[in-house]
């Protein structure tokens, strides 16, 4: 940190953080230290956040992930430091991730932000994530030590659909009894919501504290999720034909529409609409999560070939949705490109008679925000007996 | 009434079952424990540590296990109790209908300041609708199981009737009679099925959590934060009524938002003057006969909104 000369006056007690962190900087790097080593950074009061970066680079620049916002806002220097700061407005109980860009002789660095603890990690890697005013982690996607644990175990599903054998891994709740009958949750991206959403001690709290019954989750992992994910009919097809019916013969579940659900997120929920509307009924319950509904009102899509199957499906899902299942959640982040495709299927399913929840969050189109709507969805989709069992 | 009852808190984590039926029986009484687990559903079997604890002979009563028995013998029955379930489902959803809309309005008016003259009529009424509704519930479900009763003769049925007289051979032998926690209805309904605190008479009887609920005159479900729907405790129906005002509370701690002034007076109120008493780990109250003694660290929700201490 450059040497300024020193400034007698006291930082404000309680103004803006930057006018504090440049009144530190008038004190001397002594000064600029202990405060920045005082402050939490990123700083949040009430709606306004407030990013450091300390250290040589010629120019630095927030990258995140908010539709509506330049993907990269640009940090300015406090004069005659090394010092770079940036103010941005953050609604209330948001969650933004981010990483910093930190030029140096014309060469960019993306990195994660060294000031904060808070990081999420994704198939990708880790971001650096800014919690909003009253925004925390929510308790229930924490491991309770009082939580009886589920089990997981790796298998193998033969499916002659795809004409190869799928690696799958099979949650059992605590207490599993072949003697009982079990609801049936399929997860799409499956062994990602293990890593990145917590989804064991998810479902071993939820279970614990009553709110979903114990249920069995079979957790699957495409090895080409961009294109079976985008509505490919095999795929609906390995689930119907293949995995549920393999899965009812070894396991005790309930062979029944209302116990079985899908979940999948982005192109997951897409893969769990469609295999819903091509086999309508199979599945009486949907966990749509930031799904990849994009479609087109005229012309064509501006998403890449990837989404060529998807925009074909949601555009003839449109047209003639049938009722795929009995109730679906949906929910999608406010700062997602995604958000206007999710607020358009919300009235479509509900006119198809299906029983429809919809959540937005101020979040964006990542596993954290996933994590953290599943308590919702899955106690709506499937309310556990809390209100009866006293223990 | 009974006149000696014990009821505790959780046993999972704190278990003082023990030391409950030293109180009531002494060392020396060779009778085996009999217990109740049926609560706890197909794990019902699963009662060692409860053995473990205990350090005396216990027969498990199999209440649970006994009815499936009887569904798989007699299936007139099981499809006449399956419908009234139903039927007491889609009625218990009806009066949390009618349940939402006076309780909204009656937490409103503890949370107004302002004239008392005019704000203390208005809230003794709305206190006053949702005891009445509270009470026409639980006569509605009454009715419901008279007219189960009467048209099936559950007592009558020999799938039944075998049952009962194993229970009672069980039962007569028994020094002191065990009913744990669990699942609230399904307790209710299986014990009600076998008439077993007729069998079993006016002796001594240690119950927790679900169970200790179904003891007393009505049973109060509650979860100040569930993850969907309405908060409202909600009255279930009456339940044996062998233990008298009370409403009882277990896992209180995690069910209860007990800071909540104004949620604990709307409860204490609307249930007063029964004792709301809070089960949590360690908690115990002694009923015999004429008054409740609670042990230390018991405690009860009060109508000024609080929670205060009522054990020794």
């Amino acid at each position: 940190m450059s040497k300024v000369p020193a400034n007698p006056l006291p930082p404000p007690p309680d103004g803006d953080v930057v006018q504090q962190l440049e009144a530190a900087v008038r004190q001397g790097s002594g000064a600029l230290q202990k405060f920045v080593a005082d402050t939490e950074f990123p700083h949040v009061r009430g709606r306004s956040v407030t990013f450091l970066y300390c250290g040589e680079a010629q120019e630095v620049t927030l990258h995140h992930w908010i539709h509506g916002l330049p993907g990269q806002l640009p940090f300015r220097r406090i004069q005659h430091t090394d010092c770079w700061v940036l103010q941005i407005d953050l609604p209330a109980r948001s969650r933004m991730e981010y990483k910093l860009g930190v030029a140096m002789f014309g060469r960019g660095t993306l990195l994660r932000d060294p000031l904060n603890r808070h990081t999420a990690r994704d198939p990708f890697g880790a971001n650096s994530v800014v919690y909003g005013e009253g925004y925390a982690p929510p308790d229930w996607c924490v491991e309770d030590p009082e939580a009886r644990k589920g089990t997981i175990e790796d298998r193998h599903v033969d499916s002659p659909v795809f004409g190869d054998w799928r690696p799958i891994r099979v949650y059992r709740p605590a207490r599993f009894r072949e003697t009982r009958r079990y609801p049936l949750l399929v997860v799409h991206d499956g062994f990602d919501y293990l890593s990145f959403a917590n989804l064991q001690t998810v479902l071993d709290n939820l279970i614990h504290r009553l709110e979903i019954p114990p249920l069995v989750a079979i957790l699957t992992q495409s090895p080409d999720r961009m294109h079976e994910y985008a509505a490919d009919p095999r795929h609906a097809d390995f689930l119907v034909k293949d995995l549920v019916p393999q899965m009812e013969r070894i396991l005790p579940l309930v062979p029944q529409p209302s116990a079985r659900a899908l979940l999948g997120a982005s192109f997951g929920a897409v893969a769990s609409l469609s295999t819903a509307w091509r086999h309508p009924g199979y599945f009486g319950k949907l966990l749509l999560q930031s799904g990849s509904f994009v479609f087109t009102e005229i012309g064509d899509h501006d998403r890449g070939p990837v989404f060529d199957p998807v925009v074909k499906f949601v555009n003839e899902f449109r047209k003639a949705p049938g009722r795929p299942s009995e109730s679906v959640f949906v929910s999608c982040g406010v700062y997602e490109s995604l958000i206007y495709y999710n607020r358009s299927l919300v009235p479509l399913l509900q006119e198809t008679g299906m029983q429809v929840r919809f959540r937005e969050a101020n979040d964006g189109h990542n596993w954290e925000n996933w994590r953290d709507r599943l308590r919702e969805g899955l106690s709506w989709l499937f309310p556990g007996p809390l209100w009866l069992v006293y223990e | 009434m009974l006149s000696s009852a014990i009821l505790l808190g959780p046993q999972r984590k704190v278990p003082i079952v023990r030391d409950a039926i030293a109180t009531l029986v002494p060392r020396d009484d060779r009778r085996p424990l009999v217990a109740v687990t049926a609560g706890w559903e197909e794990r019902e079997s699963e009662d060692q540590e409860l053995r473990e604890h205990v350090e005396r002979p216990l027969v498990n009563l199999e209440v649970w296990a006994r009815v499936e028995r009887i569904f798989e013998r007699d299936r007139e029955l099981l499809l006449a109790m399956r419908q009234r379930h139903d039927t007491l489902r889609a009625v218990q959803e009806l009066y949390r209908l009618r349940l939402s809309g006076l309780m909204d309005p009656a937490r409103e008016l503890l949370r107004r300041t302002g004239d008392e003259a005019l704000l203390a009529p208005e809230r003794h009424d709305a206190m006053a609708m949702v005891r009445a509704l509270d009470q026409q519930h639980m006569r509605r479900v009454a009715e419901i199981h008279a007219e189960f009763e009467a048209r099936w003769r559950p007592h009558e049925r020999a799938a039944v009737q075998r049952e009962k007289r194993e229970l009672q051979r069980f039962l007569q032998s028994a020094s002191c009679l065990l009913l744990a926690g669990g699942h609230v209805s399904v307790l209710l309904h299986r014990l009600r099925l076998f008439d077993l605190f007729g069998l079993y008479g006016d002796r001594p009887v240690i119950a927790w959590s679900a169970s200790a609920m179904v003891l007393a005159e009505r049973i109060v479900l509650f979860h100040d934060d569930p993850p969907q729907g309405s908060s409202h405790a909600e009255v279930m129906e009456a339940g044996f009524g062998l233990v008298p005002d009370l409403v009882a509370l277990p896992h209180a701690k995690k069910r209860l938002l007990a800071d909540d002034t104004l949620r604990v007076q709307l409860f204490a109120r609307r249930f007063a003057p029964a004792l709301c008493a809070l089960l949590d780990d360690g908690s115990r109250l002694d009923w015999r006969g004429a008054r409740w003694r609670a042990a230390a660290g018991t405690r009860r929700l009060t109508e000024s909104g609080g929670v205060e201490e009522i054990g020794a």
